[in-house]
């Protein structure tokens, strides 16, 4: 059985980043780069599911310029057994990443795609819901607990009122939530160890452009900042004061 | 000509949903998947599934798309399960796809927080139609209207098997509805403690509790109360922060309140630079101190 993991390179998730002063898009001067969150705890649930099931093999995809083989090498040293870099400047959305992975499912054949539920720079949360339909599998999205059978995938993930069990057949697509897991560290040897593991470059498979556009990106107006109070009298006296507590 | 249909995951939503329209100056119809049809808020139909709980998103964006043609805005309001359902409609819609709008400059130019709220993108959507969520504070609530037609829409079956529903706990209101929000982080010891304190207090203005992600992962609140990035985006007219510091993560769901308290023991926490009040004190003292005050 085969778990397909893609995985994306995005700004710092703690990094202050700002647009470009002509708008045109984010600064990332001297800003790290990770894998994105969601996706690290993808990697390290299909880990642990094949700590598990040995029988599991691990597929890891990115899609991006070269560099992202450093997040690439994060994740096979995390556990993956062979990594593939979509190797392509080309802008996509995330209906656009969706396509590419859908090549990518079609000649990997997993049973399981198990990626973020949204990459912590677009703040999209689509993709994984649209390489489902694509394929007409079923999706189990926001994951805090996955288990695999041979046929089924049971999965308890977070609704809106809390949390819900689901289960379906595979082949299917679980999106990942923050409390599925905490990602291991990884230690030097096992980074050493995967520079010996495949990663294969190749070239992409769609070239629909993107049907949406940047226009610009912009700092929000920022919330002017208010006042210390001195005390909880002044704090209750104010807030009566604003209308504030009109229950 | 462009058409709406908002696809309403609950009630409460219909009303989001006319607002966005006024908002493009554009008709709408209605898709409500749970609860008796809301009939006066404008909308042309109403296709009401009259379900008692949401099913999977599977089915439920396969009804969607064979209903879908003729509109050149298919909407939801911004929630866990508009995201599972519309993303998965864009898929088989074939077509893009802008999540949390926040403001429209025209019916096809929109703005979103990206990077945990730290940036504003503006995004044109090249082709119709196209799919969106959005965050109903960013879009002024008009009054009810004209009473709209209703149909029936059924739900396609799923793959998917809902073996264990979620359910609302407690009886205070949902957190992204609530005009009060008091939220607690990290230095609430135990969950006991969330709930006599945070809880209390929200109980005591009528308000929703709400928590940060490090008082989530320590078992201290329930998940479904996360408020930030990553979780739920609350807009009340009051939200009152206790031990929070104000990471950016946490402040991308509490932007938009209209007054924001913050209680911090530490007088250089981040969370008093976007504080419309600030009390440096102890939560452990400060919060009872405010009920007493209220006499509640
Ligand atoms: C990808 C990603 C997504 C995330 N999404 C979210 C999200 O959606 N929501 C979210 O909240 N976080 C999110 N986080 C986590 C976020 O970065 C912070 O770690 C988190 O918000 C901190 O929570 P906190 O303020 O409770 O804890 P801390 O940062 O530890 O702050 C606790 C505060 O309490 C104060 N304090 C301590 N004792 C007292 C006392 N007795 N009385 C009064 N004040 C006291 C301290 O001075 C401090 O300021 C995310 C992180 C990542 C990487
Ligand atoms: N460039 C990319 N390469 C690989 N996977 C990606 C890429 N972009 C998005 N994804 C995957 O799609 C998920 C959702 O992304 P998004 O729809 O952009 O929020 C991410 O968590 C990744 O698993």
């Amino acid at each position: 059985m085969t778990i397909l993991v893609p995985v994306k390179r995005v700004v710092d998730p703690y990094a202050k980043v700002r647009p470009l002063g002509d708008g045109s898009g984010i600064d990332t001067t001297g800003v790290k780069f990770e894998i994105n969150p969601f996706d690290e705890i993808a990697v390290e649930e299909a880990v642990r599911l094949r700590e598990k099931n040995p029988a599991i093999q691990i597929v890891v995809v990115s899609i991006g310029g070269a560099e992202c083989e450093e997040q690439l090498r994060k994740a096979l040293a995390m556990g993956a057994d062979k990594a593939i870099l979509i190797e392509t400047s080309h802008v996509y959305d995330s209906l656009g990443i969706a396509k590419e992975l859908e090549a990518v499912v079609a000649s990997v054949q997993p049973s399981v795609v198990l990626m973020g539920k949204q990459a912590t720079d677009d703040d999209c949360n689509q993709a994984g819901q649209m390489l489902a339909a694509r394929l007409d599998w079923p999706q189990a999205c926001f994951a805090s607990k996955v288990e695999l059978g041979a046929e089924k995938a049971t999965v308890s993930r977070e609704a809106d009122l809390g949390v819900e069990t689901v289960e379906m057949p595979l082949p299917c697509v679980i999106t990942t939530d923050l409390r599925l897991n905490e990602p291991r560290f990884v230690a030097l040897p096992g980074i050493i160890k995967a520079r010996s593991k495949p990663l294969e470059r190749i070239a992409p498979k769609t070239t629909s452009a993107p049907k949406t556009r940047t226009v610009k990106m912009e700092s929000p107006s920022a919330r002017s900042a208010g006042r210390k109070v001195a005390s909880v009298e002044e704090l209750v006296a104010e807030l009566k004061n604003r209308g504030a507590l009109s229950t | 000509m462009s058409k709406i249909v908002g696809v309403a995951f609950s009630p409460s939503d219909v009303a989001g949903i006319q607002s966005f329209a006024a908002a493009l100056g554009v008709p709408f119809d209605v898709i409500q998947i749970v609860g008796s049809p809301v009939l006066d808020a404008g909308a042309g139909t109403v296709f009401a599934a009259q379900l008692s709980d949401l099913s999977p998103a599977d089915g439920i964006a396969s009804g969607v798309h064979q209903a879908a043609s003729g509109y050149s805005h298919i909407v939801a309001v911004s929630s866990m399960a508009s995201k599972d359902v519309l993303a998965r409609l864009a898929g088989l819609l074939d077509c893009a796809m802008v999540t949390d709008v926040i403001a429209a400059q025209s019916t096809t130019v929109f703005q979103r927080p990206v990077v945990a709220g730290t940036i504003i993108q503006t995004v044109e959507v090249l082709a119709e139609p196209v799919v969106l969520t959005f965050r109903p504070a960013g879009f002024p609530k008009q009054a009810p209207a004209g009473q709209s037609a209703v149909a029936p829409f059924s739900v396609p079956a799923s793959k998917v098997t809902i073996t264990q529903a979620a359910h609302k706990t407690g009886g205070r209101p949902d957190l992204t509805q609530a005009s009060v929000v008091v939220s607690g982080g990290r230095p609430l010891k135990d969950a006991a403690s969330f709930e006599s304190i945070i809880g209390g207090l929200a109980d005591a203005l009528g308000g929703a509790a709400g928590a940060t992600r490090a008082a989530v992962d320590s078992g201290i609140a329930a998940n479904e109360l996360q408020v930030g990035q990553t979780g739920k985006i609350v807009a009340p007219d009051l939200y009152i922060a206790a031990g929070i510091s104000g990471s950016t993560q946490h402040m991308a769901g509490i932007k938009d309140s209209k007054l924001i308290v913050a209680i911090n023991k530490d007088p250089d926490a981040p969370i008093f630079e976007v504080a419309d009040l600030g009390l440096v004190a102890d939560l452990y003292e400060a919060i009872p101190a405010i009920r007493a005050l209220l006499g509640k």
